[in-house]
């Protein structure tokens, strides 16, 4: 289990490099290695098919930023201004929030079963029942296109809806001259 | 079709030769989703990023850009119908919404599984048109740009 650890740490220190950097390029690398690690985390914890997913996601996101980054800035201007009174308010409220929430959590994480071990009963139902009931050896096709389909759906509405904000919102006719 | 368009011969030439790999497993990872990790969405994307890949090797002008983009959103609108279609086909001959209304199969064939692998599909041309469409509405933003 130490790899998994080695990589989690890894996932926080690229991920406070992305938003500490100046250079908007490296940052997006940052980004990158933050998205790549997540996946190799998914591999440890033994989910290949959202690691397929997180990979291929990632390189399409990078392409899309790197891109959008090459027309138009390299430098992030807001990193290394002096802070705002709001600006300092702002962080001392996160803490406290933060703080809050923590002790909040550490209560709720020590009643949590051990992992692997799950709080619902209907995982075991779905893994019991998986195969002889839809006859499909992956698992995980068999709850998102059979047991839950219905889920699938309204996540397909949900993409769907996205690609049409952004269709409409970059249209070329209709947009005021 | 002018040679300045686009990225370096290299590019050009290495893209030619692997765009071809990456959609054939694009294909592959959805037709086996039922079998192995993988399925619709996954090999939907794929499939987006061996046509991305292309388009951002060699460029486009804005006319074929447009062109692409209603074509884009054709497949995803018909996707979308055909995964709905498959539901209200279980509803139709069987009375419940995705019902998996074909016969199961043997475990472990590339023919099994009853209307998994047809969602499988149904889905991966919807996810692939649609995140092929989103960029491509967002590489057509430059020339609303440049009006």
């Amino acid at each position: 289990m130490i790899e998994l650890y080695l990589f989690l740490v890894f996932t926080i220190i690229a991920a406070i490099v992305a938003t500490e950097i100046k250079d908007l390029l490296a940052a997006v690398i940052s980004l990158g290695a933050v998205g790549f690690s997540v996946a190799i985390i998914f591999v440890l914890i033994q989910a290949p098919d959202l690691a397929i997913v997180q990979i291929v996601i990632e390189v399409l996101t990078i392409v899309i930023f790197v891109a959008v980054i090459l027309r138009t800035t390299h430098i992030d201007e807001t990193i290394g201004k002096k802070l705002s009174g709001t600006h300092i308010f702002s962080i001392v409220l996160y803490a406290v929030f933060a703080l809050l929430f923590l002790i909040v959590i550490f209560r709720s994480f020590q009643e949590m079963p051990d992992f692997g071990n799950p709080i619902m009963r209907v995982a075991s139902e779905y893994i019991r029942l998986g195969l002889p009931q839809t006859g499909g050896a992956n698992i995980v096709a068999d709850v998102i296109l059979d047991f839950r389909a219905l889920d699938t759906l309204g996540e397909a509405t949900v993409l769907f809806t996205a690609v049409i904000g952004v269709v409409a919102l970059m249209r070329k006719s209709g947009r005021k001259k | 079709m002018s040679t300045r368009q686009g990225m370096s011969l290299i590019v050009k030439t290495v893209t030619n030769i692997i765009v071809g790999f990456i959609f054939i497993y694009g294909v592959y990872i959805i037709l086996h989703g039922h079998l192995t990790p993988g399925g619709g969405f996954a090999g939907g994307v794929i499939i987006a990023g061996a046509f991305i890949l292309r388009f951002l090797a060699f460029g486009s002008g804005a006319k074929s850009e447009k062109k692409s983009l209603n074509t884009a959103s054709m497949f995803e609108s018909a996707g979308g119908i055909l995964f709905i279609g498959i539901a209200i086909l279980g509803l139709l001959l069987a009375g419940t919404f995705f019902l998996n209304f074909l016969p199961k199969g043997t475990p472990f064939y590339l023919l099994s599984a009853g209307i998994i692998p047809l969602c499988n599909i149904a889905i991966s041309i919807k996810v692939g048109a649609g995140l092929f469409s989103i960029f491509l509405a967002l590489a057509a933003m430059k020339y609303v740009m440049e009006d």
